[in-house]
């Protein structure tokens, strides 16, 4: 039987390490390519305050990016080292894309990012850009191979399990490439890393202008994160929504749990914007309902009907009665391979294979199941529905909140109004909020897979390693102390950075980062401009 | 749907750009565990530091993709492996890990701040973020030549009957000080093109030359134990280089001395260990006579050399199993399927020459060495 309390703490280390490396991420997706944007306007315009600013946020990127790359390492071999009978399971598919990742943009973003900070004085303007652009490119492609492996676990197109090597073998890759839940995630995904970015510019930003500090930096600078957040604010909650249209067709279960909806609904299904769901009572209390809202994003129609909890326990049991049919032939099948009628009847109940596996948590063989585990087997196809009903509310509030914010810094800019104080302060206030938000995005699409590794192939449980309880401590002890450090050491650094300002550099080097013709904008603190080597 | 390449080629193509790839790590992110390892020893005042730091700043991150790509390749290839290794290794994977989670770091931050004990502690970030996994990695290797205790049951799950202190065997712990000596005689020759001429370099000369001699002794010592010692496996029935890869189907038996079977079928995978050998002493003789580029040829030549033993003396085991021979995964055995490793050849083919030629160019326009005078007048260095 599988040691669950391994089980347990595997899925607890992944959580940490995973949410944590994805403290950096978006920050480094959405980043890079404002500095695109910054170092555009410096190319075109050929005025150097624009190059103090794409250097200043790079210097910000830097710091951010090598935790990110630091926490990358980690999961790149966390599958193998905690997840190992998955690894094994779904290796064939699940593999391909995170190669293909490295080949394709780990290499690209992490050879070009050297030459971003090390090459301004050894590249002409339009070839810093390339490089500079060439590191965005890498991280966005980066993002948008892990989505399809994710993808792939949330929706498993294109691959059968093949009995003779006990696995998960790819039958069309167009398929897993293609995949729409992945489309959807990555778009979604690299919007709220857009957010975050603009968000971190804009707060920044506000802070220097509540401060009266580097006001022409600062003013810049906000309206480029104003421009770029309100762009990727509205991406995100439409494509957002997107995935949630997406999830109708395969994780009917985990829109029912997000949305705490026990019953199927008559369409068309209204949105519950506020109540209290309870999982002993299988009932949401307290439910403030908003008509049609939710037939509307999960079917595209006014008439077909949104599947209730309840009625998805009922498939589920179905299910795993057909999938215990599967494992029987399965281990016919695995006695004597040339047992053709065992074929037979495999091939018949294949597609439920997995279901009968979600037994193996009660029973050591699914065969010898009692009708009451299997019962317990269906209801454990319902994830935590109080975390994803919250998750998801406050995901889907911030979003609308990323919104207004950056409508309103769109408004304000516009009007050259970069120094309405309450607006400021909110804009530094707000920092904090599309972290949180695209953690919980990622919450709830990880918890609402539960309790599936590969929705509907292969149970979490069944897919961690063979190891100990204090091999597992050893290391969650291990990685949270690193980390911890890391995290710290990391803030005070951006802290520091921040503090000193963006022309802190003229003073440590004497160098011409500074406009060369005085600009009334900006602040008075700015030092003078001092002629220095120029860069072709 | 018919593949243009057959199953047992594309095995054995994928075993090949495995080697490939583990080569190419060995040779880019090499040097740059090789200078960590040696930064405390060969710069001792903070401007020789920087300027020894400085000399991989801008291009070790890339390098270090090698090692990441491996990972990845293994998943995608050779997915049995990835799994029970990794998951066996646990505790010393966990220390490579944090050892490389340090190098980002240490890199970055160093010289973010001018005080002495913040640079120091950096420092040495970067010393174990080198030495580490090179020796760990070493380690690792001499636990697949001797066999790792693992063993697969019906459902192909792996089980691990190992602990951490098990890895560090007589064997292993030879292989993972070559591995190290070999890394640090690699970086030693890296610094000779990079480093500015000065005392620097004429420590690192030094430190190379004790590197390259123990890293001869240590190849030798290592050859001797695989010649006499109780190490070797042997496929003993049927072998489909196109059946499915099914681990259990494959018989398997401990023979001492195999490990030199394949020297005998094929007498040609002899260039391997001569090269390891040859290339050493050619890395030595260029440090002697002070000609950089022949030492740094010779460090890589011999990397090549070293690591090529490794593969054609096991081949075709991957990881064999010490406890239980019959799980033992082999070319044949533990590969994905016929259809992703031909997709796979095919993204390599597309995006590891393209990998290649910017990797050129960046290195390229980085041309030239390293000095202790440039980060007082660029604030992008480390």
């Amino acid at each position: 039987m599988i040691d669950l309390a391994v089980v347990d703490l595997s899925r607890l280390q992944f959580a940490l390490t995973a949410l944590y490396h994805f403290l950096f991420v978006p920050l480094t997706i959405g980043l890079s390519f404002m500095l695109v944007i910054m170092e555009s306007i410096y190319v075109m315009t050929r005025r150097p305050i624009w190059r103090s600013i794409t250097r200043f946020w790079g210097l910000l990127f830097g710091i951010n990016f090598a935790l990110g790359v630091a926490t990358g390492i980690t999961m790149e071999f966390q599958f193998g080292m905690n997840w190992s009978y998955f690894s094994h399971y779904v290796g064939d598919i699940f593999g391909a894309p995170l190669a293909i990742e490295g080949l394709m943009a780990f290499f690209l973003e992490a050879t070009f990012v050297g030459l971003m900070f090390f090459g301004w004085d050894k590249l002409s303007r339009v070839g810093h850009l390339f490089v500079t652009f060439m590191v965005a490119l890498g991280t966005n492609l980066s993002a948008l191979w892990i989505l399809i492996a994710n993808g792939w676990m949330q929706n498993p197109v294109g691959a059968t399990f093949n009995p003779d090597t006990m696995r998960m073998e790819v039958s069309d890759f167009m398929a897993v490439l293609f995949n729409p839940v992945a489309q959807a995630k990555f778009v979604h995904t690299v919007s709220a890393g857009y957010v975050i970015a603009a968000v971190f510019v804009l707060g920044i930003s506000a802070f220097y202008l509540l401060k009266g500090r580097h006001r022409g930096f600062a003013k810049r600078s906000m309206t480029v994160a104003a421009a770029f957040g309100l762009a990727a604010s509205l991406s995100v909650v439409v494509l957002g929504d997107e995935s949630g249209y997406a999830l109708t067709d395969n994780q009917k279960m985990k829109l029912a749990a997000l949305e705490a909806m026990w019953r199927t609904e008559p369409a068309p299904a209204g949105l519950t914007a506020f109540g209290i769901p309870s999982l002993e009572d299988r009932e949401t209390h307290y439910e403030v309902k908003i008509p049609y809202v939710l037939g509307l994003i999960s079917t595209r129609s006014i008439d077909t009907p949104v599947e209730g909890i309840l009625e998805l326990v009922a498939i589920a049991q179905t299910r795993i009665e057909s999938g215990v049919l599967a494992y029987d032939a399965l281990e016919r099948i695995k006695a004597d391979p040339t047992d053709v009628a065992a074929r037979g009847d495999f091939e018949l109940n294949r597609r439920d294979l997995g279901y009968s596996l979600l037994l193996k948590r009660y029973v050591a063989d699914p065969r010898d199941a009692t009708p009451d585990q299997v019962v317990q087997a269906a209801w454990s196809t319902v994830p935590n529905v109080p975390v994803m009903f919250w998750s998801f509310r406050i995901m889907a509030g911030i979003g609308f909140l990323m919104i207004g914010l950056f409508a309103t810094a769109f408004v304000l800019c516009t009007l050259r109004k970069h120094e309405t104080r309450w607006f400021l302060w909110l804009a530094v206030l707000a920092i904090p909020l599309p972290w949180i938000s695209t953690e919980l995005g990622w919450i709830l699409a990880e918890v609402g897979r539960q309790p599936w590794a590969v929705e509907g192939v292969l149970p979490t449980f069944l897919g961690a390693s063979s190891l100990s309880v204090p091999q597992l401590w050893a290391t969650i002890i291990g990685f949270t102390v690193l980390y911890g450090a890391l995290a710290v050491v990391e803030v005070g650094l951006i802290l520091k950075t921040i503090k000193k300002g963006p022309f802190a550099e003229i003073d440590l080097f004497g160098l011409d980062l500074a406009p060369a013709t005085p600009d009334p904008t900006d602040g008075p603190d700015r030092p003078a401009p001092t002629p220095a080597p120029t860069v072709a | 749907m018919e593949l243009p390449l057959d199953y047992a080629s594309l095995r054995l193509i994928w075993w090949g750009l495995l080697g490939v790839l583990l080569i190419a790590f060995a040779l880019t992110d090499g040097f740059d565990l090789g200078v960590g390892a040696l930064l405390p020893f060969v710069a001792k005042t903070d401007e020789e530091r920087r300027m020894v730091i400085n000399t991989v700043g801008a291009t070790w991150e890339g390098n270090q993709v090698w090692f990441i790509l491996g990972g990845g390749a293994i998943f995608a290839a050779w997915p049995f492996v990835y799994a029970v290794s990794f998951s066996g290794f646990y505790l010393a994977m966990f220390l490579v890990l944090s050892a490389l989670i340090l190098r980002p770091v240490a890199f970055k931050y160093r010289s973010k701040r001018p005080d002495r004990r913040w640079r120091a502690f950096w420092d040495w970030a970067l010393f174990v973020g080198g030495f580490v996994p090179a020796l760990v990695f070493g380690v690792a290797v001499g636990n697949v030549l001797l066999g790792a205790p693992f063993r697969l049951d019906g459902d192909l799950r792996s089980f691990y009957e190992g602990s951490l202190l098990g890895l560090f065997t007589p064997f292993s712990l030879l292989c993972g000080l070559l591995s190290v000596a070999m890394l640090v005689l690699h970086g030693a020759a890296w610094l000779g093109l990079k480093a500015e001429r000065g005392p620097v370099q004429a420590r690192a000369r030094v430190f190379g030359t004790i590197a390259g001699v123990a890293s001869l002794a240590l190849f030798v010592g290592g050859g001797l134990f695989v010649a006499f010692g109780d190490l070797g496996f042997r496929i003993v029935g049927l072998i489909d280089p196109s059946g499915m890869s099914n681990p259990l189907r494959t018989a398997v038996v401990a023979a001492p001395g195999a490990w030199l079977d394949n020297y005998t079928a094929a007498p040609w995978t002899i260039v391997a260990p001569v090269l390891g050998l040859l290339g050493t002493v050619v890395a030595l003789a260029g440090l002697w006579r002070r000609s950089e580029p022949l030492a740094f040829g010779g460090s890589s030549l011999g990397t090549v050399g070293i690591i090529s033993t490794v593969g054609l003396s096991m081949f075709p085991f991957i990881l064999p199993s010490s406890i239980d021979p019959g799980s033992s995964l082999t070319v044949w055995n533990a590969s994905s399927t016929h259809l992703t490793l031909f997709i796979m050849l095919g993204v390599t083919i597309v995006f590891l020459p393209l990998v290649l030629l910017y990797t050129a160019w960046v290195y390229r326009v980085l041309w030239g060495r390293s000095s202790s005078t440039e980060f007082k007048t660029n604030p992008d260095l480390y």
